[in-house]
């Protein structure tokens, strides 16, 4: 967090769990990470690796019970939200932190128009008439890219194609200017051509209104396209943190070497057999007490067995939780680990 | 096709095919319309290769797979597999034909049954087609699961004690249960995560290696068609818009639609992904059941002319195995 501004969101040390007659799954383990004002955060990881948890926990979305969201304070403005009541987490959603969900068919109401859907945030946070709201809607649909915005907000959902609902959810996000956009695969659902569309969209958008966004994908070309910075999620953990070109040209965790790899291409060289990551992803019942991917590690030794790896600065904004040290191609050392890693936190 | 030990044997010939769902409507159900799912495509898979078909959602690529097995009665065409019609073979006597043809299904979860045990799942094949005594059933169902890398001591559980890449196994070795020659994959690896991705697409490779099986592989992703194909499709709207080898396919794309599609995969490579030419489509994919007039990609194509509006533009050979639908090339 070198550079000055001071950061929109930060995150201290959450923790997600979900309580369960069959047991306690542990979805996020002490994830820390901040967003700067008008960067892209790009979040990578497998299902499972509690990257959407992150994001709904912060912001109050998990039903408490079964879930239990602790955590040294998630601070947005000068707010905790995690502390915040129920009526200031209202009005902060939707107003100062927009969200964007994978599948916009399910994620708009369908007895509905467009229109009203548009127009309530607006009156609910904003206390727009309806005139005013009504104008501003249209206003928005024009500026997501949809054509005869006009006439088109007296419609419902299902008379939209996948495409031009998922700009109606971005458009319903971006309704009352939001400081912190939260795009959780909000391309997944979507064919490629769709998908370039609303890629181009956002880039515009950014470019236009300027908020922060944190994108959330398995896809490693969209983040490799779109986003600023890279959070790589494993386990419920962040394994490795790093600026978008650093990430992809010095990966510094096996995991995200192994999945650069196993990702194939359309262009460039075409590899004759793909690299596979042996195993499955683990399966979070307590809170991890040795690295969670050491089972599928190819560099796995001893140590990570006993100890779960916290994240390692190595420079340049970059930081990995791994013990093997790829610079040196050896182990590091415990020691200078545990040291840099309390001159770390006095730093911060 | 490119290496040597692909014959020129042609194993699935796909003339005129179309499938046309109809559309009834009104308290007396009157048929008002169709959906042309697949409206006209034609193509041979030779024996040992695989055969990519891409293309984007609702285009009709997995309805296609599924007409050239018989699972649907077609509405036109034909469709020749190992030397015999099955076009307008009659359901009852298409069962004789199964085993040389099978099908490995998007979802695994849906597509196998939750109070079948794994060895009944695989072994059910068996029953239908095979005189197999019962320890014969349960040696070959064994020897399937080591083939496609499941645990042995597996057989007595349920599909719900899976993960996606282990139930997807399961799906492969039912298909192949009964040694087919010809294996639909309709969207294998779509369900599963990307480092699950790849050990099934290995698997998948390993198995046509070992016993020379040919794949019609369908799916939406490119990247990994580049991978596993040697000859890709590209459909569109229901027609087959390109076909050519792969190699050509993606360095050499000729008809706009797939220059479009390609240039529109994301690149996980930030210094590619700036290079990336892109060519960005307006609009979406028309409805099948109304097509536009003339050349289906006319209302999305950047190169469009007059004569697309009007004229549906005839297959034409433009290289030696490098087929395209366009006017630019007729």
């Amino acid at each position: 967090m070198a550079d000055g501004a001071a950061p929109v969101l930060d995150v201290r040390d959450l923790k997600t769990v979900f309580k369960t007659r069959a047991g306690s799954v542990h979805a996020v383990n002490s994830v820390s990470f901040s967003l700067k004002p008008g960067e892209l955060l790009g979040v990578v990881g497998e299902s499972g690796s509690g990257k959407s948890v992150t994001m709904m926990s912060l912001i109050g979305l998990i039903p408490s019970p079964p879930a239990q969201v602790t955590g040294d304070g998630v601070n947005f403005g000068g707010i905790d939200l995690l502390k915040a009541s129920d009526d200031e987490l209202r009005s902060i959603r939707g107003a100062r932190i927009g969200f964007v969900f994978q599948d916009p068919m399910t994620s708009l109401n369908p007895v509905f128009t467009v229109g009203y859907q548009i127009m309530e945030p607006l009156r609910k946070h904003m206390g727009m008439d309806k005139r005013a709201a009504r104008k501003r809607a249209v206003e928005l649909l024009e500026l997501v890219g949809i054509p005869d915005a006009e006439r088109r907000l007296k419609d419902f959902p299902h008379q939209f194609s996948g495409g031009m609902r998922q700009r109606v959810m971005i458009a319903i996000a971006l309704a009352c200017d939001p400081e912190v956009l939260i795009a959780d695969e909000p391309t997944t659902a979507l064919d490629v051509t769709i998908q370039a569309q609303i890629l181009e969209l956002m880039h515009e958008l950014r470019e236009k209104l300027g908020m922060a966004v944190i994108w959330i994908t398995h896809d490693l070309g969209v983040i490799a396209g779109i986003a600023d910075r890279v959070l790589v999620m494993y386990g419920g953990q962040i394994v490795e943190h790093a600026p978008v070109r650093e990430l992809f040209k010095h990966p510094r965790h096996p995991y995200t070497r192994a999945l650069l790899k196993t990702v194939p291409s359309v262009r460039g060289e075409r590899e004759e057999r793909l690299e596979v990551i042996e195993g499955q992803p683990p399966i979070l019942r307590a809170e991890p007490s040795s690295c969670s991917f050491a089972p599928r590690c190819p560099f796995a030794f001893e140590h990570c067995l006993r100890e779960n790896p916290p994240r390692f600065d190595i420079g340049a904004g970059h930081d990995a939780a791994c013990f093997y040290d790829f610079e040196t191609g050896a182990p590091r050392s415990s020691a200078t680990a545990m040291a840099k890693e309390e001159a770390q936190l006095d730093a911060g | 096709m490119l290496d040597d030990t692909k014959s020129n044997k042609v194993l699935v010939e796909v003339k005129d095919l179309k499938m046309h769902f109809p559309i009834h409507a009104g308290i007396f159900k009157k048929r008002v319309g169709e959906v042309k799912a697949v409206d006209g495509i034609s193509f041979d898979i030779y024996e040992g290769e695989t055969l990519g078909l891409v293309g984007e959602s609702g285009c009709g690529k997995s309805t296609a797979g599924r007409a050239i097995l018989r699972l649907y009665d077609i509405t036109e065409g034909s469709v020749k597999i190992d030397g015999v019609e099955i076009g307008d073979t009659p359901q009852p006597n298409l069962r004789k034909m199964r085993p040389t043809m099978q099908m490995v299904f998007q979802d695994p979860q849906a597509s196998l049954n939750p109070r079948m045990s794994v060895a009944a799942i695989i072994g059910e094949p068996l029953n239908e087609h095979s005189d197999m005594s019962k320890a014969e059933k349960r040696e070959k169902v064994l020897s399937l699961m080591d083939q496609v890398g499941l645990n042995r001591d597996f057989a007595n559980r349920y599909p719900h004690e899976f993960s996606g890449g282990q139930r997807q196994r399961i799906g492969i070795a039912r298909a192949l249960a009964l040694n087919p020659k010809f294996i639909v994959c309709d969207e294998p690896i779509a369900a599963l995560d990307v480092s699950i991705q790849a050990q099934v697409v290995n698997l998948l490779e390993d198995l046509q290696e070992e016993f020379g099986l040919t794949y019609l592989f369908i799916s939406h992703d490119l990247s990994m068609v580049r991978h596993i194909a040697d000859r890709v499709a590209v459909m569109y709207l229901g027609r087959v818009v390109e076909l050519a080898s792969r190699e050509t396919l993606f360095s050499d794309p000729k008809h706009p639609y797939t220059q479009a599609l390609l240039s529109a995969v994301p690149e996980p490579d930030p210094w590619l992904e700036e290079k990336v030419d892109r060519i960005l489509l307006e609009g979406d994919v028309p409805s099948p059941s109304n097509p536009p007039k003339g050349c289906n990609f006319c209302t999305r194509c950047p190169q469009v002319m007059e004569i697309c509006k009007t004229e549906e533009p005839p297959t034409v050979e433009i290289a030696p195995g490098h087929i395209a639908a366009c006017h630019l090339y007729s």
